[in-house]
């Protein structure tokens, strides 16, 4: 009975009780949800579009941080000498989107064409290769030690009564929102987006119907690129550019399976509840363990998923015929 | 060469997979402008290599053409890409269907005029002229395709070619797994749209008996050889023909013994 009251009761008494005080946390955790999301978002739309699980979608975030610091700090590649002329934030933006374009276009022609029509899990296997190199050739060129990133996003908080809000936050919610409609808008109504569908479907048939599988994983890898990169900047910006950035695409497995592999919506609903789910447990049930349950918690969540509901939240639906 | 100039003509082409499994072993054949050719043979006989080394989807699946040559509209093709053979009018139509089944059937449709570019009045003028074709469709285009039946499965491919407005379209095997009341029906639809659209048609079938009456001219082809082609008429005549592809033998009914017998009769094997 003890046990159940503590378990049950008492986390919800003390919600109700202290509301502002549970409305901050559900922010802050609606806040690192946002950021899972970005990270979420590049993997769905490579999924969606190759069918291809990009495992080295968090080391492209990573890479377009390194790369956006070093421009910005004119750094000369390979030497960490900063004798290069300092770029402004915007052209450093630019300048590393190319980039990213360019790293889409080297994956294209070296990973994934020689691969066509290879099981999904060489494809993946594949992925995980490029990471391990991509992260060594981030090191490589622009040194490993933690960065600070500043691209020019206002910071500060203010209070809306009792509750405590950092404006950099709502940018980030917002720049993830703006990505978020744009990216469903290109894949449901564009002919580039309904091409991009139905290469995740059949290669083959995509193929036969004249739809040039190469200019497609440049465009997908590139847009997936972009979104690296805005999750880099916003990762880089909150807590420094570092190795560990990488990292935070395990955190996008759980959100990927609740949210659905190839759900642009997924990804963003999904991240949210991760983010809100593990901050509200570590606060108010964290304590009952002794605490920091938040780094498996989302795990915890994505396992009870897969029991009830393989594809995700908004996943495609398993098509089975009888 | 004869007098009237062939879309298509392939010219003694042999394809290897993988570096070593030799499947075609010298094979040519002639599309006429606005003909219907059967391509016949059994499983593994190599309709569907032949088909797909002259759409160029072979590269994808670790085959190649090492000999002979592929011409289109006098051009020799295949140098060029899936895509860029579509834009010129070459589309196959794969077998066992493959649509998209995560897109609905409109969505379907229009992929087949990805090529086409942003040409937005034509391509939903043609939208509607495949909706003529296969008014089934229209009732349907909402659905996801992987929810629909085979049939309209197999309708929704040739309807998602037509879009790419092609001159040459390579229907492999669209009888697959159809009730034989569909496969005349979409038969029937080849063929209207071979007479109206002016669409040259290479069909890869193991039907004979319905390819064959459908057909202007055919090929029979035996463990990647043509061994017989002719006029589709003199083709459903031969005796040979009737015995091995359409299942008719006259005379009594032979028991397993004279089989192996006759078997050495396939003159053509040796």
């Amino acid at each position: 009975m003890e046990f159940l009251n503590l378990v049950l009761v008492a986390p919800i008494v003390d919600m109700i009780e202290y509301p502002s005080f549970f409305i901050e946390v559900v922010f802050g955790g609606l806040m690192s949800g946002v950021m899972y999301s970005l990270v979420a978002l590049g993997f769905v739309l490579i999924f969606k579009a190759s069918g291809v699980f990009n495992f080295s979608q968090g080391v492209f975030a990573l890479f377009a941080a390194l790369t956006l610091v070093g421009l910005m700090t004119g750094t000369v590649p390979f030497t960490l000498n900063k004798s290069l002329p300092e770029l402004p934030a915007w052209v450093a933006i630019i300048l590393t989107f190319i980039v990213m374009i360019g790293l889409a276009i080297a994956v294209e022609r070296i990973v994934l064409r020689p691969l066509v029509n290879q099981d999904h899990i060489i494809m993946f296997m594949s992925t995980i290769g490029l990471a391990f190199v991509l992260e060594g050739l981030g090191d490589t060129i622009w040194g490993s030690e933690v960065k600070a990133l500043d691209v020019g996003i206002p910071t500060g908080n203010f209070l809306i009564g009792e509750i405590q809000i950092q404006i950099f936050d709502l940018w980030a919610a917002g720049i993830a929102a703006f990505l978020v409609v744009v990216l469903a808008v290109f894949f449901q109504y564009t002919r580039t987006g309904r091409a991009l569908r139905a290469v995740a479907d059949d290669h083959q048939a995509a193929l036969s119907v004249g739809i040039p599988l190469k200019n497609i994983w440049i465009i997908v890898w590139s847009v997936a690129g972009l979104v690296a990169l805005v999750a880099g900047i916003m990762w880089g910006s909150k807590s420094g550019v570092q190795f560990s950035l990488s990292l935070i695409a395990l955190k996008a497995l759980p959100v990927l399976i609740l949210g659905g592999f190839t759900s642009v919506p997924g990804a963003i609903v999904g991240g949210l509840i991760i983010g809100v789910g593990e901050k509200v447990a570590e606060v108010y049930w964290g304590p009952l363990v002794d605490g920091a349950i938040e780094n498996w918690f989302a795990y915890v969540l994505a396992l009870v998923f897969l029991l009830f509901r393989p594809q995700g939240l908004f996943g495609d639906k398993i098509i089975e015929r009888v | 060469m004869n007098d009237k100039v062939n879309l298509l003509s392939v010219n003694n082409i042999e394809v290897i997979y993988n570096h070593v499994i030799l499947v075609l072993k010298g094979v040519s054949l002639e599309v006429p402008e606005g003909g219907i050719v059967a391509l016949l043979g059994a499983n593994g006989a190599g309709k569907t290599t032949t088909l797909k080394s002259i759409s160029n989807l072979l590269n994808s699946e670790r085959g190649e053409v090492t000999k002979g040559s592929i011409h289109y509209e006098s051009q020799e093709i295949q140098a060029l890409t899936p895509s860029d053979l579509v834009k010129r009018g070459v589309i196959q139509v794969m077998e066992g269907r493959h649509c998209f089944e995560h897109l609905t059937v409109e969505e379907n449709l229009m992929t087949g005029a990805y090529t086409r570019g942003a040409d937005r009045k034509g391509i939903s003028e043609d939208l509607e002229m495949v909706y003529g074709y296969f008014p089934r469709l229209k009732e349907r285009f909402k659905s996801l395709a992987g929810y629909i039946s085979g049939g309209e499965q197999q309708m929704v491919a040739i309807g998602r070619a037509l879009m790419a407005r092609p001159k040459l379209m390579l229907l492999d095997e669209p009888s697959m797994g159809l009730a034989p009341q569909l496969v005349e029906e979409i038969f029937e639809i080849v063929a209207l749209l071979n007479r109206e659209k002016q669409v040259s048609i290479l069909l890869a079938e193991q039907n004979a008996s319905i390819a064959l009456r459908y057909a202007k001219t055919g090929y029979i082809l035996e463990n990647g050889r043509i061994v017989m082609e002719g006029e589709a008429k003199a083709l459903a005549e031969n005796d040979d023909v009737k015995e091995f592809y359409l299942g008719i033998s006259h005379g009594d009914q032979k028991s397993f013994k004279d089989v192996k017998h006759y078997r050495r009769k396939k003159r053509w094997l040796s």
